[in-house]
C-alpha cells in the first residue's frame, strides 16, 4: 500500500489557495494589491493580457454556480489562459468515479491550475494532495470561499480606503455559510471588528472562538457598523426545522430601510448573491446605489480572481 | 506438549491481585499449573522446557471486546488469519467479533459458518457476537435463545443504535430471561444526522456537521431508565463524553447494574488530532475535546468504565481517500490497543494494575468466560511485555490487512515480546 501523506494541522504551502485560514496577512495583502491593478484594466476597452498565455486553467464545479464560475472563466481568459470549464453534474462522477480518480485523470492532462467548487468541506484540500498543479478553492461545503472574502475586502477598501478599524456585521445563515467563515477570518486578519447576527438555530457552535461577537438582535448587532453583509437564506432550509417561516425570518432578520438605520449613517450594504428579495433583504434597499455595493462586488470579483490566477499559476 | 517453565519475569494479574517477581509453570494441557514467587524449577517436571523471560512483564492475554473481522463479505479488508496475526502481535488472545459482516450474523447458520471458519483459520480465541436486530436494521430482534445455544457470546448492532424505544424495552425484557449480554452503541440518530465529527470549534472551522454530546447521553439515559424496569446484562460499548459519565455515575449509585466500555481511540486522541481532514481519525463515537478525554481517564479510575476496547475497524484505502464527510468511519486498533493503553501508565494517568484489569479480568467477567486470569487451572493465555521498549507505529509494519491506523507515526513505549495461547508460544517479536 502506498503510504498515506500526513497532513499537518491548518497549515499549507503557498502553492494552493485553499482557504483564508491558510493565508498569512502578507499573502492576503499581496493578492489585494495585485487585484487593484486589474480594476482599471477591466474597465478599459482592451481587457486582454497575455500573462498566462500557454497556461491551462480547469474549472471543476461540482455544485451549480453562476457568478463564481463565470468570474473565474472571464478572469482566466482576460489573462490569456486556456480555460476549460467542466460541468461535473454530468460527469463520470455519476458513474461512480471518485474525486481522486477525477483528479488523477485531469492531472494527466497537465493543467497549470484547477479551480474547484465542491459540496463537501475539505474536498479542495484532498484534491491539492493529489495533483501537481495549483488548486484554488471556489467554495467547499460550508468551510471556505476565499476568493469571495477577498473580493469583499477589495470592495470595502475601494470604498472606505481601509479595513482596519471598521466594524462589520455579517447577518443571516451563518451556520451553512462558507462566505461567512472566510469573511470572518479575513476581516479579522485585516483589523476589522466583526459581529455576526443570526437566529440561534443558524449560528454555529463556538463561533465566538473565531473572534467575533454574536447577536440574535439586529438592533444590537448592527449598532455602529460600517458594513452590513447580508447572506443568502437557502430557501430549502425554510421548510425544515431551522426556522418557522419566511415571514418570521424577514420580520426579525430581513434587512429593511428601517433596520439599516441601526448601523452607521454611511453604512454600506453587501451581499454575495444570489439574493432572495423580500426574504433576507428589502428589494428597494438592494437596488439603492447609494447604499448597495452588490454590483461592485461582482465587478471586483473578476479583478480578485485575476490576481489569484496570476499569483498561484506558476 | 511438554511442560513449560517461565522464569525471570514480573507477573501482574489483577484477578489474583498479584504483582511480583516469580515463575510460571504451564502443564502439558496448556493450563497454568503454578504461578508466583514461591514457584521453583524443581516444581516442574524434568522434561519441562525452560524459557527465560529476561525480566519482562507477564500479564494475562488481553481480551478485546470489539473488533471487526472481514469474514464473511469483506475479506479484502480483513480475514481471520490477518486479524489473529495482528491480535497476537498486540498481546490480544481473545477477541469478541462484531456481526456487521455481509451477510450479517443474525441467524443460526451464519453462526455455524463463522465458528467453523474461525476455528480453522484463526489462532486466537474467538467469541462471536450476533446482531440484536435482523440486518442490524433496528426493527426485528434476532433469535437470542437459539443463537446463544449455538455459541454466541453477546448481541450488538455494532455502531448502530436501536432508536425505537419500544423495541429496546422488549429487547431488554426478553434478554433478561435468557441471561444474554446486550451491547449498545449510544447515539441518537436525529441529533447525529449527517454528522462526522464532534460539535464545537473544530467542526465550525472545518465546516463539518458536528454531533453534540447530548446524542450519546440521551440514549444512555433512555436505556438506563428501561433497564431499571427490565434488568438484563446490559453493556454500553463506547462512552465518549463527560455527560454520559455523569448519567452513569448517578445510575450506578442508584443501584442499577450494567457495564461500560471505552475505545482506546477516545482515550488516546482528541478532536485536535484530526488536523486538516485526516479521515483516518473519522471515528464513531467521534473524538471529543481534551476535557472529555480526561474525563474518560477519570471514569476508568472511578470504575465508571469497566473495559477498554480497540474498536478495530479495518477499511481499505479507497473508502478513506474521500472528502471527510464521505469517508468511511473507523480505525484499525487490535495490534496497538495494549501499547496505547500503556501510554496511560507512562504518562501517569492510570496505574498499571488498573489498565491490565480493564483489558483482562473485567471483560472476562462481563462476557462470563474463564479467561483474563492466570489462576491455577486457567488456560495459559499470556502476554510477555517489555514495558519500556520504545517503538514507532508504522502502518506498513502492522499485521492487519488494512492499514487505516489513526496512530501513524505515534511514538509508543512498551512492546509485546511474546504471546502464549493455551500454553503454546504463538508470537515472538
Amino acid at each position: 500500500m502506498a503510504t498515506i501523506k500526513k497532513v499537518s494541522a491548518i497549515k499549507n504551502s503557498a502553492k494552493h489557495l485553499l482557504g483564508i485560514q491558510n493565508l498569512s496577512i502578507l499573502e492576503a495583502k499581496k493578492i489585494l494589491n495585485e487585484a487593484k491593478t486589474f480594476i482599471k484594466l477591466n474597465r478599459s476597452s482592451s481587457k486582454k493580457l497575455d500573462l498566462l498565455r500557454g497556461k491551462t486553467q480547469i474549472n471543476l464545479f461540482f455544485e451549480p454556480s453562476t457568478r463564481t464560475q463565470s468570474s473565474f472563466d472571464l478572469a482566466g481568459k482576460r489573462l490569456g489562459a486556456d480555460v476549460m470549464s467542466m460541468n461535473m453534474a454530468n460527469s463520470a462522477l455519476k458513474k461512480g468515479e471518485t474525486l481522486i480518480d477525477t483528479a488523477m485523470t485531469l492531472n494527466a492532462m497537465h493543467p497549470d491550475i484547477i479551480i474547484i467548487r465542491h459540496q463537501d468541506s475539505g474536498a479542495p484540500n484532498l484534491l491539492s494532495q493529489k495533483v501537481n498543479c495549483a488548486v484554488i478553492n471556489a467554495g467547499d461545503g460550508r468551510r471556505e470561499h476565499p476568493t469571495q472574502a477577498l473580493l469583499d475586502a477589495l470592495t470595502i477598501i475601494n470604498r472606505k480606503g481601509n479595513i482596519e478599524g471598521l466594524k462589520i456585521a455579517i447577518c443571516g445563515d451563518i451556520l451553512h455559510s462558507r462566505v461567512a467563515r472566510s469573511n470572518i477570518y479575513l476581516m479579522n486578519m485585516l483589523g476589522a471588528e466583526v459581529n455576526v447576527i443570526a437566529p440561534k438555530t443558524l449560528m454555529p457552535v463556538s463561533i465566538d472562538k473565531l473572534g467575533v461577537k454574536s447577536f440574535t438582535d439586529m438592533k444590537k448587532g448592527l449598532d455602529g457598523c460600517d458594513i452590513v453583509m447580508m447572506l443568502r437564506l437557502q430557501n430549502e432550509r425554510m421548510q425544515g426545522s431551522f426556522l418557522p417561516s419566511k415571514r418570521e425570518y424577514y420580520e426579525f432578520f430581513g434587512l429593511t430601510p428601517e433596520k439599516i438605520k441601526y448601523a452607521k449613517k454611511d453604512a454600506l450594504l453587501m451581499h454575495p448573491g444570489p439574493m432572495n428579495r423580500g426574504v433576507e433583504i428589502d428589494t428597494k434597499l438592494a437596488d439603492d446605489i447609494n447604499v448597495s455595493l452588490v454590483k461592485e462586488q461582482v465587478e471586483l470579483g473578476v479583478a480578485v480572481r485575476m490576481a489569484c490566477l496570476k499569483l498561484y499559476c506558476k | 506438549m511438554n511442560e513449560k517453565f517461565l522464569t525471570n519475569c514480573r507477573i501482574i494479574d489483577p484477578s489474583q491481585k498479584i504483582d511480583e517477581q516469580g515463575n510460571i509453570i504451564i502443564d502439558e494441557k496448556g493450563k497454568i499449573k503454578s504461578i508466583g514467587k514461591k514457584v521453583k524449577l524443581s516444581d516442574a517436571s524434568k522434561s519441562a522446557e525452560k524459557i527465560d523471560l529476561k525480566g519482562n512483564l507477564v500479564i494475562p492475554g488481553v481480551i478485546d471486546m470489539k473488533a471487526f473481522v472481514g469474514e464473511p463479505g469483506y475479506e479484502y479488508k480483513e480475514n481471520f488469519r490477518t486479524l489473529s496475526q495482528a491480535a497476537l502481535a498486540g498481546g490480544v488472545t481473545s477477541i469478541v467479533t462484531m456481526p456487521n459482516t455481509k451477510p450479517v450474523i443474525d441467524n443460526v447458520s451464519m453462526v455455524d459458518f463463522i465458528i467453523r471458519r474461525g476455528r480453522d483459520k484463526a489462532k486466537v480465541n474467538l467469541f462471536p457476537c450476533a446482531s440484536i436486530t435482523k440486518q442490524t436494521n433496528g426493527k426485528q430482534m434476532t433469535e437470542f435463545g437459539l443463537l446463544k445455544a449455538r455459541g454466541i457470546i453477546g448481541f450488538s448492532d455494532v455502531n448502530k443504535t436501536i432508536q425505537n424505544t419500544e423495541l429496546m424495552s422488549r429487547v431488554m425484557n426478553y434478554a433478561s430471561d435468557l441471561d444474554v449480554l446486550i451491547m449498545q452503541h449510544a447515539e441518537d440518530y436525529e441529533l447525529s444526522k449527517n454528522s462526522c465529527i464532534n460539535e464545537g470549534e473544530i467542526a465550525t472551522r472545518l465546516g463539518l456537521q458536528g454531533v453534540s454530546d447530548i446524542a450519546e447521553k440521551i440514549i444512555i439515559e433512555r436505556d438506563l431508565s428501561l433497564l431499571a424496569k427490565f434488568p438484563c446484562r446490559y453493556h454500553i460499548n463506547q462512552i465518549s463524553t463527560q455527560k454520559s459519565l455523569d448519567v452513569i455515575k448517578k445510575n450506578k449509585s442508584n443501584g442499577i447494574s450494567f457495564t461500560t466500555g471505552v475505545s482506546i481511540n477516545n482515550l488516546s486522541l482528541n478532536e485536535n488530532d484530526i488536523g486538516e481532514f485526516r479521515t483516518f481519525l473519522k471515528l464513531s463515537p467521534p473524538l471529543r475535546d481534551e476535557k472529555n478525554r480526561l474525563s474518560l481517564v477519570e471514569g476508568l479510575k472511578n470504575e465508571l468504565i469497566d473495559v477498554i476496547v480497540s474498536d478495530h475497524i479495518p477499511e481499505d484505502e479507497e473508502s478513506k481517500r474521500l472528502p471527510f464527510a464521505q469517508a468511511a468511519t473507523g480505525s484499525i486498533g487490535v495490534e496497538t490497543l495494549l501499547p496505547l493503553a500503556l501510554e496511560l501508565y507512562h504518562n501517569n494517568s492510570l496505574s498499571l494494575d488498573k489498565i491490565i484489569k480493564c483489558l483482562t479480568i473485567n471483560p472476562a467477567k462481563i462476557l462470563k468466560i474463564n479467561k483474563g486470569t492466570l489462576k491455577i487451572g486457567a488456560d495459559a493465555d499470556l502476554c510477555v511485555l517489555d514495558l519500556e521498549k520504545p517503538w514507532v507505529v508504522k502502518p506498513e509494519n502492522l499485521k492487519s490487512k488494512s492499514k487505516n491506523t489513526a496512530f501513524e507515526n505515534r511514538k509508543l513505549q512498551g512492546k509485546v515480546k511474546m504471546t502464549f495461547l493455551n500454553g503454546d508460544l504463538v508470537y515472538t517479536d
